[in-house]
């Protein structure tokens, strides 16, 4: 797999570090509901077979955090941002 | 009904020509009914099924598979068996597992070519040492065996290990004498045919699209070969769960992940058990066939492909090669990629639901070949019971929310890590 980094261009997946769902976005710890929330943000997720958007670290290059969106059944990738350009909200 | 296996079947068969051998399990058509549905004829289901006829006293159960039995994770796992575990909610499970693997051909009448050729973990510092110490210790308390080897020991069994690396020196070792070996698809097959044996259908090329319901609880399912109805439905498609459940409405503390695992051309007798390198992850056994059958991690994003990539394929043969360099001259002959499931604390859940009718079998990690057996006990008590058994209480699905999580690893919520 190469992904498509904004800053450094297609570079092998090798260089870069994977955390996982980027569509689940860290609850209001004051909120009424923060428990629940946290449960779900901590551990539950869509876990798709095909489009999926995701963070990876460009570890060995411009360490920046990107959101990628790949298709798990095919690993082919469909696009790279930067993941504070994207904010992405759940 | 398939015959009963004996050195006297073996005898009339050998002078009549061979021709006397029924198939060891009926193709069976889909009824519009059972009193039990397992989903995923892989060994995990088929065990169930087996124990659910056998323990239990429920014959009427179908187990329905999307291709052939045996053609998902239990036909791509590196076979090895073992009950190291550290864990108080683990390792009574798995020592239990261990068990029932000692008495499976006897019990299965069918050769699952069990063999307890013992499993090295190696210790390269004085930190794992320590910790493995403490592994050994709580394998001892749960019943299992354990051995702490020092350097000259795991030389005399093991004298092509590197153990002047530089970086990695072999200090010892924490060995299991008990653990070993199976083969993967005889695993299958023998549950297959005792299922069969005590009237389970065994429908294959089945695939479940939906699921039946009456108001919350699930009362049968939608599958390619026609609506089957169910008094109770159990899930063990480890690797494809959250696919299975998603019709469900349900989301679980699961992701889907590509596990590797390799062999090499066939050699003579060399490695005597399991090997796991303990400053990466490699780990490598030799199949009865010759070969060294190896692998390590996962590729560590979210697949569905079951297929890796060449990043792990050059991390595992590094590991390989920091280990035992004399494979350097080897082939690989193959490489394939399995689905698995890998939970939020790596480790498996059997559990009750999460809706009436449903049981769940899910989460096996990199880890469930060893699990088959007790997996499949532990799931028909489950099921037929409508409660745990105390050898899989700790498996639970909402262990997450409540904070009784069993982390192996000490990782967190981060199932790539695991």
């Amino acid at each position: 797999m190469r992904i498509p980094c904004p800053y450094c261009g297609a570079r092998d997946a090798h260089e870069f570090a994977y955390l996982g769902d980027a569509t689940v976005s860290r609850p209001d710890p004051a909120a009424p509901d923060a428990e629940d929330a946290f449960f779900t943000y901590a551990y539950l997720r869509d876990n798709p077979d095909g489009e999926h958007r995701e963070y990876w670290y460009h570890a060995n290059g411009c360490r920046q955090w990107l959101v990628v969106t790949r298709n798990t059944r095919t690993h082919e990738i469909l696009g790279a941002s930067l993941a504070r350009a994207s904010e992405v909200t759940a | 009904m398939s015959a009963r296996y004996s050195f006297l079947s073996l005898i009339t068969n050998a002078l009549n020509g061979q021709s006397g051998w029924t198939p060891a399990w009926r193709d069976a058509a889909p009824k519009p009914a059972y009193d039990v549905i397992i989903v995923g004829g892989g060994g995990h289901g088929l065990a169930t099924a087996y124990y659910l006829a056998k323990e239990h006293g429920i014959h009427n159960v179908a187990v329905l598979e999307k291709g052939h039995i045996g053609s998902g994770n239990s036909g791509r796992n590196t076979t090895i068996i073992r009950s190291n575990y550290l864990l108080p909610g683990n390792e009574p499970f798995y020592e239990w597992s261990m068990k029932l693997w000692e008495g499976l051909e006897q019990d299965l009448n069918y050769n699952a070519m069990v063999s307890q050729r013992g499993i090295i973990n190696l210790i390269h510092s004085d930190a794992q040492r320590d910790a493995y110490a403490r592994r050994g210790n709580a394998m001892r308390l749960a019943g299992a065996d354990a051995e702490l080897l020092d350097a000259p020991q795991v030389r005399q069994l093991c004298p092509f290990l590197n153990f002047d690396n530089a970086r990695f020196p072999i200090k010892g070792g924490l060995m299991q004498k008990r653990a070993g070996t199976a083969r993967h698809d005889a695993v299958v097959w023998g549950y297959a045919r005792g299922a069969d044996r005590l009237g389970v259908d065994i429908i294959q090329n089945c695939e479940v699209t939906g699921f039946l319901r009456q108001g919350d609880a699930v009362v049968g399912v939608e599958t390619t070969r026609g609506v089957i109805r169910a008094g109770k439905v159990g899930l063990a498609v480890a690797g494809s769960s959250s696919r299975v459940t998603r019709s469900l409405g349900l989301r679980l503390p699961i992701e889907s992940h590509a596990l590797q695992a390799f062999v090499s051309e066939g050699l003579k007798p060399l490695i005597p058990g399991v090997i796991t390198f303990g400053m990466g992850h490699f780990y490598v056994s030799q199949s009865d066939k010759g070969g060294l059958v190896f692998g390590g991690d996962i590729d560590g994003y979210n697949s569905y492909a079951q297929r890796g990539n060449m990043p792990v394929v050059e991390d595992v043969l590094e590991g390989g090669m920091a280990l035992m360099p004399m494979i350097g001259r080897l082939r690989l002959l193959r490489a394939w990629g399995g689905l698995v499931d890998m939970s939020m604390d790596g480790s498996p859940i059997i559990d009750v639901g999460p809706l009436p009718g449903l049981y769940l079998n899910a989460a096996w990690n990199y880890g469930g070949f060893k699990a088959t057996p007790a997996s499949g006990w532990c799931f028909a008590h489950t099921i037929a019971q409508d409660s745990a058994h105390a050898l899989n209480a700790a498996f639970r699905l909402d262990r997450f929310r409540s904070g009784h999580v069993i982390d192996e690893k000490g990782v967190g919520a981060q199932p790539n890590l695991h």
